[in-house]
């Protein structure tokens, strides 16, 4: 077995932490698993973080931004962290990872649907019994990537992660 | 092409069409987000509020990021292209800065919900237009930014296009509302398909499509609609208080603007 190299271990552990900043509304799921970590470049002590943000005005964009920052800085071989936001790619719903998914079911959000239906349709299973019979009350939500549904079956109102494609 | 702004301002004869563009884009969001918030808590039921303040909340997103290219290219930082700009800098369309209705948002709103859907419909449609044919842009910058935007709009779109049908396709009183709200709005709309002075070097330039082109675009697609709900199409698209892209502004305008920048002005330096 090849052993691993300082450059490699220093990014593992550049993950380590990226992956303890966690959407400041959705606490359970990190920005990893939500796919908004395009690129990490890192260099000497100094690492560049390319992110792609889920919507443009959403205002927890900064404080992501500020959060990565100080989780960066606590390792002992980083003394400067820039933090980008990039729009290519664009983010796209699923960019969201399936552990990602999982996190925000256990949340009381659904993930948003797999697939996107041409006439702009779509449909997600309740996050609390599964049930397909569900409706969707308001495409927009308490914030730009939510929207509000309600289950039918067990009679919860619920969120989900709007579906964001490139095909709309 | 064109894939940073560095390269873009080396160009003079580029670069003054690309900022002429940015410029209204950015302005005509910003106003109408600004309006739009002028709503929250007002708005007709809970799930509008809801819907209507994410709408908002998007479009200022999307004026903050036109505002950004625009600091790329060197015209300033953002928060002082959006508040510390004058009324008689401002490039957006006349038709955005109107007032919602009489009273202001403290005092007697008596604003009007048949106004604002044809207004907010309209514009959307015109915004597609043009974020469609900026997704092909030679500002690279600009092209990746329109993409992200289309996303968001496609649901701005089916929202207003739902309430402008069912209001239209109504009882009798909202089907008058409606078209005196169509006839204040079209007599204006032509500042928003305005591409201002130098649409044709945005043309020469490939930044977006000719301004004739977009304008039967944005017909064509009110003409469908205006099929469905059975209410003939104003023939006369004016604009009668004055042309935003020449910097033709109205009272509403200052007002909204002295409002707006109240916070930023107090202490111009400060960091949010």
């Amino acid at each position: 077995m090849v052993e691993k190299s300082k450059y490699d271990i220093n990014v593992n552990r550049l993950y380590d932490q990226l992956q303890k900043v966690k959407d400041p509304e959705i606490d359970s799921v990190s920005i990893l698993e939500l796919g908004m970590v395009e690129n990490v470049q890192y260099a000497k002590n100094h690492v560049l973080i390319e992110l792609l943000p889920t919507f443009m005005g959403c205002p927890a964009l900064d404080i992501i931004k500020n959060n990565i920052k100080q989780q960066l800085l606590t390792l002992d071989f980083i003394n400067a962290v820039d933090v980008k936001f990039i729009y290519n790619p664009p983010w796209t719903s699923d960019r969201i990872t399936e552990i990602g998914r999982q996190k925000l079911k256990e949340f009381g959000i659904a993930p948003p649907p797999i697939h996107f239906e041409e006439t702009g349709e779509w449909r997600v299973n309740c996050p609390y019994c599964d049930s397909s019979y569900t409706t969707l009350d308001n495409i927009f939500g308490p914030t730009a990537c939510r929207s509000i549904l309600y289950c039918g079956s067990c009679k919860n109102p619920f969120e989900a992660m709007k579906p964001i494609s490139t095909l709309m | 092409m064109f894939s940073t702004a560095a390269e873009a301002v080396q160009n003079e004869k580029y670069k003054q069409p690309l900022i002429e563009l940015l410029y209204q884009l950015a302005d005509d969001d910003f106003i109408l987000a600004y309006r739009g918030s002028e709503w929250l808590g007002l708005a007709p039921h809970i799930e509008e509020d809801v819907a209507f303040s994410s709408i908002n909340q998007d479009t200022m997103g999307h004026a903050s990021m036109f505002y950004q290219l625009l600091e790329d290219l060197n015209e300033g930082p953002v928060d002082c292209l959006a508040h510390a700009r004058p009324a008689n800098e401002r490039l957006n369309a006349v038709l955005l800065e109107m007032v919602n209705g009489p009273g202001t948002y403290l005092i007697e709103p008596k604003y009007d919900w048949a106004f604002t859907v044809v207004r907010h419909y309209f514009y959307t449609v015109a915004k597609k237009v043009k974020i469609e044919s900026l997704k092909n842009s030679s500002y690279e910058p600009l092209k990746h930014i329109a993409l992200k935007i289309n996303m968001e709009l496609y649901y701005h779109l089916l929202h207003w296009k739902t309430w402008f049908k069912q209001l239209c396709l109504s009882n009798d009183d909202a089907k008058k509302r409606m078209i005196q709200a169509i006839n204040t709005v079209i007599a204006e709309f032509d500042g928003v398909l305005s591409l201002g002075a130098l649409a044709n070097e945005m043309q020469e330039h490939q930044i977006i499509e000719g301004e004739d082109l977009l304008r039967q675009r944005w017909m064509n697609e009110m003409k469908n609609v205006f099929s469905e709900i059975e209410i003939p199409f104003p023939l006369k698209i004016e604009m009668k208080s004055g042309n935003g892209r020449l910097k033709e502004h109205t009272e509403d305008l200052t007002e909204a603007l002295k409002t707006l920048s109240e916070v930023y002005r107090t202490d111009p330096a400060a960091s949010w």
